[in-house]
């Protein structure tokens, strides 16, 4: 079996993907092994093959991941309450009044670890349990995917994390944050805080 | 990339519910917060794919980032016989297709584009190329060159290069994700790769190497 020039730039790619039948392969080598011009093309087309596909010639732009991932979240629904969270809410509304007495009271006049803590009017339930990080701002709800620092939580009571200058992580605690007197500005800021702090 | 494989693994064992099959059930069961994680191990394939059609850094991220989305508020209609990446890339791929057309008299028309893709394509150039240094495309005037060559081809040669060459895609997979038969990726693939030669081993082959060299008549690799 004889090929020609033409015949082979036909079949280079397949050859290169090893799709051609054994004959027509003999064939090809047979005529590479003689013909400058079709091996100059063969040798081309496999460097050409392994420039594109080295990894860094294509590469994400810098920061893609952490735009791409702040999209999404953007898009994301706030989490729907369970029939628990809207008994919570229920209860959390009731001590509205509690914690804005509390929230007068001499034990909060710690130093707030952030400026967007505003315990005064922020109606969560000072008993209801609540894990912070030591070097954090904000005092989560167990689970919470904001939570910079899993491996070091400490589990308090809410009032406590309060006096200790915690503000409520502005996601999970967002059913509480919507009944007090936080305007959607102030949600907007703090959640940029948060971004800061995560290193997206 | 590694990821991506890594979340595949259970194809050679088609019994199993793999990682990737569980987060997407927990995904569309509701637990959105987990889509990120899916997408992740796919990000750089869903950006190449877009940049391969629209060619430029900006528009592929914004294509992208789209693509992700619609496949976030679509994911329920996803389904477990196909493959998650796939369904990613032809999210993606028509996304940029469509704001191609949108945008089409913005575009510059390319430079070597062949419609009769039929016809045989002759090699116009036989410069002898036979190494390539290993850190070629880490040198940025190659590697401009490189995207400025894959550039100047037609649309629908970018596109299977692209998934076929840069993503490693295979021509099965190339073919569902453009929605092209296995017979184009092929003729497609064959053009483009002998038009990439063309284009390149004049230079990459020859002069450039000379004209980069930093000590004369020795290449600086």
């Amino acid at each position: 079996m004889v090929v020609t020039c033409e015949e082979v730039w036909r079949e280079i790619s397949n050859y290169i993907e090893e799709q051609v039948d054994p004959a027509l392969r003999a064939a090809m080598e047979e005529h590479f092994r003689d013909c400058k011009h079709c091996t100059a093309v063969l040798d081309g087309i496999r460097n050409v093959i392994q420039l594109y596909g080295d990894e860094r010639l294509l590469e994400v732009p810098v920061g893609f991941s952490g735009r791409l991932r702040r999209r999404l979240e953007q898009e994301m629904p706030a989490p729907r309450g369970n029939a628990w969270g809207w008994m919570v809410a229920v209860a959390a509304a009731a001590l509205i009044t509690i914690g804005g007495v509390a929230g007068r009271s001499s034990a909060f006049n710690t130093p707030l670890r952030s400026e967007h803590a505003k315990p005064a009017v922020v109606p969560v339930p000072a008993d209801m349990m609540v894990v912070v990080t030591d070097d954090g701002k904000t005092f989560h709800a167990a689970g919470c995917r904001f939570i910079h620092d899993k491996a070091h939580l400490r589990t308090i009571a809410a009032g406590e994390a309060i006096r200790e200058g915690y503000a409520p992580c502005m996601r999970c605690m967002r059913k509480y944050l919507e009944l007090s007197s936080l305007s959607p500005m102030q949600l907007e800021d703090a959640d940029d805080s948060e971004n800061h702090g995560s290193g997206y | 990339m590694l990821s991506g494989t890594m979340v595949n693994s259970s194809l050679q064992n088609p019994g199993a519910v793999s990682p990737e099959q569980q987060l997407i059930r927990r995904v569309q069961d509701g637990e959105r917060e987990l889509f990120y994680e899916l997408v992740r191990p796919y990000e750089r394939r869903v950006y190449t794919a877009a940049f391969a059609i629209l060619r430029n850094e900006a528009d592929a991220e914004d294509a992208a980032q789209e693509a992700v989305l619609k496949a976030f508020k679509h994911i329920r209609q996803f389904r477990a016989e196909a493959r998650f990446s796939t369904w990613l890339i032809q999210i993606t791929v028509n996304e940029a297709r469509m704001r191609l057309r949108r945008d089409r008299s913005n575009v510059i028309e390319p430079i070597v584009d062949h419609p009769d893709e039929e016809g045989n394509y002759t090699p116009r150039d036989f410069a002898d190329w036979r190494e390539i240094p290993s850190e070629t495309a880490e040198r940025n005037e190659i590697r401009e060159k490189l995207l400025e060559a894959l550039a100047s081809l037609g649309e629908k040669y970018r596109e299977v290069f692209v998934l076929r060459e840069v993503q490693h895609l295979s021509i099965d997979e190339t073919a569902k994700a453009l929605d092209i038969t296995v017979a184009s990726v092929k003729t497609r693939l064959l053009r483009a790769r002998l038009m990439l030669r063309d284009l390149l081993a004049p230079g990459l082959g020859g002069s450039w190497n000379s004209r980069l060299s930093f000590v004369k008549g020795k290449k600086p690799w």
